[in-house]
């Protein structure tokens, strides 16, 4: 029996299991509108805007091991989810959006609401299709949803005509895929996995340095054995948050940009770095001059042989699954029970702990004004480092990264690449769908807050219970620091000065709203707000409107040039103390 | 350095602008591309002319494999292979330079494919030097238009680059 393209692609998605469709109608997709309204297998969530769509499905994918759908009409519709695929493209995520597009015989023409969605989304996909044909719709969807998730992952567009989601064909879901261009490596190259293992048994002062690929890859057990079994300090990238318990002794805490010291230390004067998942960003090594100063010896695991050695040099490369090349490196090392040096280990371990002693994370909290780091160690303690964290961009970002501890992954969902304002809220709604008993919290500022507030709307319409933190400081406060910095305090437009009373806005929604401005009641209100179940709370946090994120370290230096916090400014950096017993520098 | 790029690709629409788009996107060169499908109608084949330092290459190579389309692609320079360059130029012919202008088409090698009361039309097959050395040889005066394909190379004796 021939059905219509519409009801072909909505078979597409239940056949792939999806749950959730985010998305927003308009003239190019309302046949498939109708096709979901006749069908009961997934739900469609409506959103207030195509960008809170994109991201509201990619946290979906982040924080569940499922993969998220977005679907959005032509023209407008399509070019307002391109910052959504651009975020979940920077950051590796699987995620199929389908995109309406004006019928097959207008395209070209101008016609209304019309764009280029493949020419459009192009730079920011992992691939895309522009469907001409319904004979050949369900093979799309089949093989989008496999180049989505295999491999490094990414973002997968499909542009569906009007007239094709209209035209009729007889529905078959293909079994398998088979791209012969497209052959994902999973297996690492056992020789080289035997190299890393020797570089190791060399080490004096290793170090392991895990990025978002860990969390992709679902190997966080395989990381955390690993450093475990070689007992060697370990740091995770904003992206690789809860790869490696963050509550753990041998974690060091975030590196770059506003990493600890201690890690930015430890990654600047070990010998042997194993970087797993992780493609040394410019926010994390800064200078790759500076960094490669230090002679030392780099094994990388990533699956995308483009991401190995694209900025620095590296001795073993290893293109592959990092769960399953992780899972062969263990047992290699078992085997052979082969470790880094003991006693240079322990010298590492006494420079590190030198290292850790200032506490570059201490900040001053008096009765009067409320710290933001302040707020996110409550937040800690009140969920007990259990509750699911997505985050805009700014100040508030790194203070959540610095000092939420993430013991688990995919617990903490933010816009690692692209930097996306107004990711935070729609991303919440997202993650809560997927986790819909966890506690869901979403950290913001007054300014990312603004880029997608409407969807509060969205969140009263589908009982998402989130509670936002709203870091308030009445400024753009990461672009205030920076013009602290570099441009002579003038606060060039970043002084928000005209914020909306967040409280009365959160009701307006039907929302419960709170202000908190003394310290004191920084734990109560986070209580409550949690205590809350079935409400979305909206906590505006009137916080320190001069705090600044420490360590800091600026464009162009290295790893051991932090820009420390203020109670760690008069003091030298701990130097690297050569003469510990690690032997000769490699 | 100058490289040349071999590149097998899916016969599909917008796989063309894929690969452009990537090389303009990352801020590399194309000097030159030339582009048919094969004997195997589903795959069409690229040469591509670029330039750039050993890891700009290397990075090249790696992201064009990464697009889903790319089939196989390698670097020509890596040993031995041949390349060739169609140019057709466009001539003026008049009085004693028509003679002239045929002499110099011999010597090259090259065939006169239109003739018109004050022009030919050479048509010139050979490395990209060849044709380079060919232009400067004549008067630039006489030059009406020159239109060139830029390169196409193969490997070889037994090196074959096929699915």
């Amino acid at each position: 029996m021939e059905i219509s393209g519409a009801e072909i692609l909505a078979r597409c998605l239940a056949e792939e299991n999806v749950e959730f469709v985010f998305g927003y109608p308009g003239g190019a997709v309302l046949e498939i509108y109708d096709a979901i309204f006749k069908q009961n297998k997934f739900k469609h969530v409506l959103v207030r805007h195509e960008q809170a769509a994109v991201h509201a499905a990619d946290a979906y994918s982040r924080s569940s091991e499922k993969i998220g759908v977005a679907l959005v009409t032509s023209g407008p519709g399509a070019t307002n989810a391109i910052t959504g695929i651009a975020t979940a493209f920077m950051d590796s995520i699987p995620m199929v959006v389908i995109s309406g597009q004006v019928g097959t015989p207008m395209i070209g023409s101008d016609a209304f609401q019309e764009v280029d969605m493949v020419g459009c989304s192009r730079p920011v996909v992992k691939h895309n299709f522009l469907v001409k044909d319904v004979k050949d719709l369900a093979a799309t969807v089949k093989k989008a949803f496999y180049i989505a998730t295999t491999g490094r992952p990414g973002p997968v567009v499909i542009d569906i005509p009007k007239d094709v989601t209209q035209a009729k064909a007889v529905f078959e879901y293909p079994k398998s895929v088979s791209i012969r261009s497209y052959n994902p490596p999973v297996k690492g190259h056992p020789g080289q996995i035997k190299k890393a293992a020797q570089l190791l048994s060399e080490a004096k002062r290793p170090f392991i340095y895990v990025g978002g690929g860990a969390v992709l890859g679902n190997a966080a057990a395989e990381v955390t054995e690993l450093v475990r079994l070689l007992n060697v300090p370990c740091t995770n990238t904003l992206m690789g948050l809860g790869a490696f318990p963050g509550s753990d002794p041998q974690f060091v805490g975030m590196l770059g940009m506003h990493g600890t010291y201690e890690a930015n230390m430890a990654m600047q004067y070990a010998d042997t770095i194993i970087a797993i998942g992780a493609r040394f960003d410019d926010r994390v090594i800064s200078n790759p001059t500076q960094f490669l100063s230090q002679a030392k010896k780099i094994v990388q695991i990533d699956i995308d042989p483009s991401s190995i050695a694209k900025r620095v040099k590296v001795d073993v490369p290893i293109v592959g699954d990092v769960k399953d090349v992780l899972k062969d490196l263990i047992a290699i090392l078992k085997d052979s029970n082969t470790r880094p040096n003991e006693k240079a280990l322990a010298a590492w371990w006494d420079q590190i702990n030198d290292w850790r002693k200032p506490n570059s994370l201490w900040y001053p909290q008096d009765d009067e004004i409320i710290q933001p780091q302040f707020v996110m160690q409550k937040l800690f303690e009140v969920t007990g480092g259990n509750a699911i964290i997505t985050s805009d961009v700014g100040q508030h970002q790194m203070f959540t990264a610095q000092y939420y501890a993430f013991n688990r992954p995919r617990q903490w969902i933010n816009s690692g690449g692209l930097g996306t304002m107004g990711f935070g809220l729609p991303a919440a709604m997202g993650a809560q769908l997927a986790n819909p008993y966890a506690d869901v919290a979403c950290i913001t500022g007054d300014g990312s807050i603004q880029m997608n507030i409407q969807e509060l709307s969205t969140c009263k319409q589908y009982h998402t219970p989130v509670k936002i933190i709203n870091l308030n400081n009445g400024y753009l406060g990461m672009v205030r620091q920076w013009q602290e910095f570099f441009y002579g305090t003038r606060y060039s437009e970043s002084y928000v000065d005209a914020l909306p009373d967040f409280v009365k806005l959160a009701e307006a929604y039907g929302h419960v709203g709170m202000q908190i401005s003394k310290p004191a009641d920084v734990e109560p209100a986070l209580r409550e707000a949690f205590a809350l179940k079935e409400r979305l709370v909206f906590m505006d946090f009137l916080t320190n409107p001069k705090a600044n994120v420490f360590p800091m370290i600026q464009n162009g230096k290295g790893l051991n040039q932090m820009d420390l916090p203020p109670h760690m400014r008069d003091m030298q950096l701990i130097p690297f103390e050569n003469n510990r017993d690690y032997g000769n520098l490699c | 350095m100058r490289h040349i790029l071999s590149v097998l690709i899916e016969n599909e629409a917008g796989a063309l602008s894929r690969v452009t788009g990537l090389f303009s996107a990352r801020g590399y060169n194309i000097d030159s591309l030339t582009v048919q499908t094969t004997e195997d109608p589903t795959m069409s084949r690229m040469t591509i002319v670029t330039h750039g330092s050993e890891d700009v290459i290397e990075q090249i190579t790696k992201q064009l494999n990464k697009l889903i389309e790319v089939v196989k692609v390698i670097d020509l320079n890596e040993a031995d292979h041949i390349e060739r360059e169609l140019m057709l130029i466009k001539v003026r012919a008049t009085g004693k330079d028509r003679d002239e202008m045929k002499r110099m088409a011999d010597i090259f090698r090259g065939r006169i494919i239109d003739v018109t009361e004050k022009s030919y039309t050479i048509e010139l097959t050979g490395p990209g030097e060849k044709l380079d050395a060919f232009i400067k040889a004549l008067d630039q005066a006489v030059i009406l238009e020159t239109v060139r394909t830029g390169a196409s190379g193969i490997g070889r004796g037994e090196r074959i680059l096929k699915l």
